[in-house]
């Protein structure tokens, strides 16, 4: 059995961190050199933590399932990197970004945490900075910000709509550089394929190798997961097609809880799904609401041209339900609010599942080229993908899913629940309660990987600088591949009739109907049914050709879905364990009057941490209480 | 519509490889290139056959994985779109596609239509960064840089390291993936006091991983999906002779 200790320094909330840093404890520099790490995963976090802890010394081993590290899904964040800077003069602060993220994730989260997170914000900015990320500027050679959604200041660096690519590829090139400086040795094209933990400590990993198929064994003192989040469990999302959640999964399967698991962010402007064969949503950065008004027409089932309908016959319902915020209300309200126009039968085509993000005052006010400069590469993509061009006509939008607020539990140390396996940025749950506020996904991984995971693990590892490089022929290690390869040789057997991604699919489409934007208790329930018929086939017709000791991509896909399907099912399980609406986490049966989310504080003002009880068996639910010492408990309103 | 491809099959780096046609029905305008072939590979799979392997990941253009020589242009016959942005409503009814792996001596094939470019990797870490420590950084507005110097190191900053450049070469030159690195970090006084070393390290690691040079034909401007410029390979130039 797990215990949930969250290890929150003491102290006055803008005292805690500096508290922890100059009471945890250092090693130095010739121990470091004897203490070897492993990092899963190359994006902002991942990146950003490996080349950090090699800069202080340490053995880093990096790994990741692309060709190159540079690849990580960090890269296609569009919008920009939040900062409590105050470069606008606008009243910005640390407490102030605190409070936005506090309030956009609906005081789901834990203050201390997000207090961290707000305040290491502007080293972020310094560091990449100072490594030649190039931020969008000012005439006057200053940084240039924008505003974002669920805040009324402005405080989001950019580069134009790819602010994720130039954090990443800035995290790249610190990475080659400790690569270089031999600190770092880089693994690509590597899978994690199970976690080894010795007398309850996380001391390595199995991988497969995706080119030749063998099973290699890597060990180390500690072990940090940067794996990202686990959207792509609905098929379709924003995500690179090949994100998992595989090696969070394999952790919890370990003893590492899994925290909020239902909590996922479905983002409201992504373009619309075409088809039946898509693979992939493209998101449209939120960016774009800054300047783009979201309207449908007020009459039902409209098929005339968007241009075509009148001022007054627009129904810019945003504006109208939300005038404080307006276009820039939190991206959980903006879906919902998208879903409710379509479900009542006023969105935008032929399927009419859209609405309109339309350009055409800010054209005109602004001028085109002030618009192309601001977006030009989202207008290109927008055009590659629909051949329509939307300086022209609006574009059209609706929600996908995107980002997992969910994940792995971790403390204030950011450590799961087994000793010495830490999760960084989008692959723990800690900063951004049951919704995130747009760009601070990039400023909570890049906090995580530079300047937290390096003193708080440091600190757990001066307690290991007696022990031994850890070797891999042992005991643990052999019983670890053993099962990983007797799970791939039983994938392989199935011999049935279908490919990995029509379950994929299958899966998706349970938990868009089921466990999206809305829930509630009959959907979840027959949700539970459906995942656990799915799996079942899934385990009997599942058709994987060729052999593990090759290049086998059907393979990769179909040990990815096996472990989407159980988790899947945790996610439905906590849904319905959650009865109140909060954040993103909407159920029908909890609303106000005019229905916005209705939280129930006295009964679910907690952290819902799973822990896997054994193949077969009900997950044991292990609730952190949330104590909001420094703010309020409000009712949560953007109107 | 209904497609014929015509493409690369080859099992590993040491087998010899060779044209396979198939015949691909139920193929939609609206669909990507991808998509196309998630198709064609679904049908190959589920008829006992072996699925063409790709590589691909993000889907929508910036991630740099996917890369295929399609008709004899790498990415495709459209200017400025990666593989994963072409729309098949590009290609007409009945027409016949041929799709190859990048070929160039140091992207090896290493099945199919992936190839090994981690020459690429390589050359980035010989050089392709600013050596700053994490902590050690002034304050970001400190150091003012001029806008314009800092949207040209943008627009070079872009590149998505695909390797179309290199396989659109004649001589299997990375001279523009080289050059837009040392071209943002030209521009921007963060990357000044380096700049020399890096330099002569990026190019150093060029030549040992047998990249051709450059002889100006300008293809690989021509074919980048992000459209990096030539006039980055004249920066690169100068930055080099400045460097001895």
């Amino acid at each position: 059995m797990i215990t949930l200790d969250s290890k929150i320094p003491d102290g006055p909330l803008e005292e805690k961190w500096t508290r922890y840093k100059n009471t945890s404890r250092l090693i130095n520099p010739a121990n470091k050199k004897k203490i070897d790490i492993i990092i899963v995963g190359t994006g902002l976090s991942g990146a950003g933590a490996a080349s950090s802890l090699g800069e202080m010394g340490y053995n880093v081993k990096v790994f990741c399932y692309q060709d190159s590290p540079r690849r990580a899904h960090s890269v296609a964040a569009q919008g920009g990197i939040n900062a409590a800077k105050n470069y606008k003069n606008d009243g910005d602060s640390v407490y102030r970004l605190f409070y936005d993220m506090i309030k956009g994730g609906d005081f789901r989260a834990r203050e201390a945490n997000v207090y961290r997170a707000a305040e290491v914000s502007n080293q972020v900015i310094d560091h990449y900075t100072a490594i030649g990320v190039p931020f969008a500027r000012e005439y006057g050679g200053t940084l240039d910000n924008r505003s974002f959604g669920g805040v009324q200041v402005s405080r989001t660096f950019y580069s134009r709509g790819q602010t994720g690519q130039q954090c990443l590829l800035g995290a790249y090139s610190s990475l080659n550089r400790q690569i270089k400086a031999g600190t770092v040795t880089m693994f690509p094209r590597r899978e994690m394929i199970d976690l080894v933990v010795v007398n309850g400590k996380a001391r390595g990993i199995v991988t497969r190798n995706l080119l030749t198929g063998e099973i290699e064994r890597h060990s180390a003192h500690a072990v940090a997961l940067a794996t990202g989040g686990y959207g792509t469990v609905y098929y379709l999302s924003t995500l690179a097609v090949n994100s998992n959640a595989s090696a969070a999964w394999k952790a919890y399967r370990k003893g590492a809880a899994f925290a909020n698991p239902s909590f996922v962010q479905i983002h409201p402007t992504s373009i619309p799904q075409l088809n039946d064969f898509q693979s992939k949503l493209t998101l449209m950065s939120e960016s774009l609401r800054n300047d783009g008004r979201i309207w449908v027409s007020k009459t039902k089932g409209d098929q005339r041209n968007p241009n075509d309908i009148p001022e007054e016959e627009r129904d810019y319902y945003l504006e109208r339900r939300y005038p404080t915020y307006g276009n820039l209300v939190p991206r959980d309200v903006a879906s919902r609010a998208a879903k409710e126009r379509c479900d009542a039968g006023y969105g935008v085509g032929k399927t009419g599942l859209a609405v309109n993000l339309d350009f055409r005052d800010a054209i005109k006010k602004q001028g085109r080229k002030a618009i192309e400069e601001k977006y030009g590469n989202l207008f290109d993509m927008y055009k590659a993908v629909t051949g329509i061009d939307s300086y022209e006509e609006p574009m059209r939008i609706y929600p996908a899913g995107h980002y997992t607020m969910g994940g792995l539990w971790v403390d204030y140390e950011l450590m799961t629940t087994i000793p010495g396996l830490f999760a960084i940025g989008e692959s723990n749950f800690s900063d951004h309660g049951a919704n995130r506020l747009g760009a601070s996904s990039l400023m909570q991984a890049a906090g995580d990987g530079y300047f937290i995971l390096p003193y708080t693990l440091t600190n757990y590892l001066a307690g290991e600088i007696r022990t031994p490089r850890q070797l891999t022929n042992t005991p643990e290690f052999d019983e670890v591949e053993r099962s990983a390869r007797e799970r791939i040789d039983k994938l392989i057997s199935i011999k049935g009739k279908h490919n990995a991604a029509s379950f994929h699919k299958r899966l998706g489409k349970i938990m868009w109907d089921y466990c999206g934007m809305v829930r509630n208790e009959t959907g979840l329930t027959k949700a539970l049914e459906m995942i656990r018929q799915l799996k079942k086939e899934f385990w009997s017709d599942l058709l994987i050709p060729g052999a593990n000791e090759e290049l086998n991509q059907e393979l990769e896909k179909a040990g990815r879905v096996a472990d989407f399907i159980d988790l899947g099912e945790l996610m439905v399980t906590d849904a319905l364990n959650r009865k109140e609406s909060c954040g993103a986490h909407f159920r029908e049966e909890s609303q106000t009057e005019d229905g916005e989310a209705k939280r129930i504080d006295e009964e679910y003002a907690y952290v819902a941490a799973w822990e896997f009880n054994g193949e077969g068996n009900a997950p044991l639910l292990h609730r952190e209480p949330l104590k909001f010492e420094f703010v309020e408990l409000r009712e949560r309103s953007y109107k | 519509m209904r497609v014929k491809l015509k493409i690369w099959r080859q099992k590993d780096s040491k087998s010899k490889g060779s044209f396979v046609n198939y015949n691909l029905d139920n193929v939609f305008p609206e669909m990507s290139f991808l998509e196309m072939l998630d198709a064609l590979n679904k049908t190959l799979t589920e008829s006992g056959g072996d699925p063409v392997a790709f590589d691909h990941d993000c889907r929508e253009g910036i991630c740099g994985s996917c890369g295929m020589y399609i008709n004899g242009h790498p990415h495709g016959p459209v200017k400025g779109l990666t593989t994963c942005h072409l729309s098949m409503r590009y290609f007409k009814d009945g027409t016949t596609i041929v799709i190859e792996p990048w070929r160039a001596k140091p992207f090896p094939v290493i099945k199919d239509l992936i190839v090994d470019r981690s020459a690429f990797d390589k050359i980035q870490q010989a050089g392709g960064f600013i050596s700053v420590t994490a902590g050690s950084a002034p304050e970001a507005n400190s150091v003012y840089v001029r806008k314009k110097n800092s949207d040209l190191a943008f627009d070079a900053s872009i590149c998505i390291g695909c390797g179309a450049c290199v396989a659109s070469c004649k001589n299997a030159s990375a001279m523009l993936f080289v050059s837009a690195k040392i071209s943002q970090y030209a521009l921007l006084p963060q990357g000044k006091p380096e700049a020399k070393e890096r330099v002569r390290a990026m190019i150093e690691e060029m030549d040992r991983q047998g990249f051709g040079n450059c002889s100006n034909t300008g293809a690989c401007e021509a074919q980048c999906p992000k459209q990096i410029k030539l006039v980055n390979i004249a920066r690169l130039n100068r930055e080099y002779y400045k460097a001895f």
